[in-house]
This record gives C-alpha cells, structure tokens and sequence, in this order.
C-alpha cells in the first residue's frame, strides 16, 4: 500500500536534510536528531500496539515482540534473527531491511548506510522505553541491505 | 495465534500512524530549531519539494493516468487518484477564476492532522501540512509544470475547512500534452 512509501520518502529525505555526525562520548547518551525524532515515533507506536502485549515477564519476551510484533507493524516483515548474550546485549539481524533496499548494493553505498538507520535505532530505543526499559541501540551494515542492531538494555 | 501477524487490524493502523506520527516528529523538531513560523513553513515546502519530485515517478507507476489537456484535469488527477493513494482522502476541487489556472482543493478531513488538536502555542502562523504544499509543486514541477502551492485556509488555525490553493504560471499549451500527476 502507498502509506508505506510516503514514510520511506519522509523518510528519505529527513536523512538528507538532518542527518549530522554526532560525538559519542563514554557513557553519553546524546542522541542525533534523527535518533531524537525515531525516539518519539517509536514511543508513539509502542503505546498504540495491542494491550496484552504490554504484560511483560521477561526482558527477552519484549525483545521477541519488538522483532516481531513492532517490525511487522512498521515494517512488514519479521525481524530474521535474534541473538543474546544472556546478559542484557541483544543483537537483531535483519537480512533485507525496507530502508536499505532502495539503496545500491555497491560498496560506495555502504558509507551512507548509517545514516539510513538512525532513525531505527531511534525507534526501538523509544519502543522499548515505553515498554520499560532503558537502553542504548547501534546499528552496523556489512553488506547492503542487510543489517544488524545491537541493543544494550541499560540496569538501573 | 489464530491470523498472521501483519494482517492483524491493529498493524495496519500502526503503519498508517507511522508516516503522521513521524511527520509530527519533524514539525516539532523543526519548531525547536527555527524560531520563526515563516522559516518552519519554508523548511516543510522545501523538504516537500524534494519528495514530490521523487514521488511523481512512484505516482506515475502506480496509476494508468490518461494524457491530460487541462489544468483542471490534472487538479482532479490530484485529487481523486494521487490524494486518495498516498492519504486515503479525496479532496473536492474548485476552479478559482475565468482563466482556468486557479484551482482549489478542499480537505474535510486532514490525516496529516490527525493528532494534532491545535496549533503550539506562540505558531498562529505556523502552516503545519506545508509539506503537501511542496510535495505537489515538486512534483508538477518535474513533469514541467510551475505551479504556486500554498494553504489557503487551514483547520488547524480556526478556519472551517482546509484549503489548498494551486495556481499555475504558465498557459498550458493546448498541443503539447502531458502525462500528468
């Protein structure tokens, strides 16, 4: 359906206009504005999903939802792999991701990739706070358009 | 679980709240960084402007428009086919003046808007769907079409409807037809 696409363009073109290189310093959590903005959105959806996925038992369990429930609502598709250290660092892997596969899938592409997942990282940092939990979210390309996103849920 | 996950009501409406609630994301950003209403209209119709000139082709792909010979035709192009893809509403049009290049097109509804219960304090002048405004220009713009796109009344700021006015700046030659958004 054409909704899609006009989040892709918005999209698109918030990465052209906003996107500016952000100093990460240790234990900061200073955000880029395109994080900032997927933040909100993401804290957003994750109030309108289904009530009973609210009740949560374990950290894991809101991992599985977000690959899942919140990547199909937003992307429409399942998340292809999810992988844990037990300790509270998550790594997602997304083979396809919808917002890089416009882009080429040569390795001058690669370069701009981060910019295309700020918003993302934004998103699910935001979902998950909704959902109770802090945390710090990166994400990393090897080859276009797939991609991963390491999720470090923060102990208060 | 009884039905696929993506086809569950309450995703799809999820999708479609993603592109207003992003878009409501950046009008507040753009709010924080730019004190002026003036300037936040500009930065939308700008941003507006490079989506519409990429959009145009998504339209012109999607859709079997016919070769338009009119201004008005191509204004009702826009509002029943392009409106309703891209936002699920169908404008109704008006032409403004005798010489058929000013047209109008009026929202009853503004999905853009959907959250949005009033303007921000201290932004009476704040046009907050000006990204459509763009989106329109840029994209009659790439099939050679120049064209002022601005809000002629808004919901938002206490008027009754919302309007989108379209005018045209150059006489269409009536020979030369084209493909139109």
């Amino acid at each position: 359906m054409a909704d899609t696409v006009l989040f892709e363009f918005l999209h698109t073109e918030m990465v052209k206009e906003l996107w500016a290189p952000v100093a990460r310093r240790g234990g900061g959590m200073s955000l880029s504005v395109l994080e900032g903005l997927g933040f909100r959105v993401g804290q957003a959806l994750a109030e309108r999903l289904p009530q009973e996925t609210l009740a949560f038992r374990e950290e894991l369990d809101v991992l599985k939802f977000l690959c899942r429930d919140l990547w199909v609502a937003v992307f429409r598709k399942q998340m292809d792999g999810l992988r844990t250290n037990h300790q509270g660092t998550y790594v997602l892997q997304d083979h396809s991701f919808p917002l890089l596969v416009p882009m080429g899938s040569g390795p001058q592409y690669l370069e701009e990739a981060p910019k295309f997942l700020a918003f993302t990282c934004g998103l699910l940092c935001g979902a998950l706070s909704t959902l109770g939990f802090q945390s710090q979210v990166t994400a990393s390309v090897a080859t276009l358009p797939a991609c991963k996103f390491q999720v470090v849920i923060q102990k208060s | 679980m009884s039905r696929p996950a993506h086809r569950r009501p309450e995703y799809h409406k999820i999708n479609k709240d993603l592109f207003v609630l992003t878009y409501g994301a950046l009008v507040a950003q753009l709010c924080k960084d730019y004190e002026k209403d003036e300037d936040v209209n500009k930065y939308l119709d700008k941003m507006g402007y490079g989506i519409g000139t990429r959009l145009v082709e998504d339209f012109l792909a999607r859709s079997c428009v016919r070769r338009c010979h009119s201004y008005s035709e191509i204004v009702d192009i826009i509002a029943q086919v392009a409106f309703k893809m891209y936002l699920g509403i169908t404008p109704s049009v008006t032409c403004n003046n005798s010489s058929r290049n000013e047209f109008s097109l009026i929202l009853d509804k503004n999905p853009l808007a959907e959250f949005v219960e009033a303007l921000p304090a201290g932004r009476s002048s704040l046009c907050y769907c000006n990204l459509v405004c763009g989106i329109i220009r840029g994209a009659l713009e790439m099939v050679n079409l120049a064209a002022d796109v601005t809000f002629l009344q808004d919901r938002l700021k206490g008027d009754s409807v919302t309007e989108i006015g379209i005018t045209f700046l150059k006489k269409l030659d009536e020979k030369k037809c084209r493909r139109k958004k």
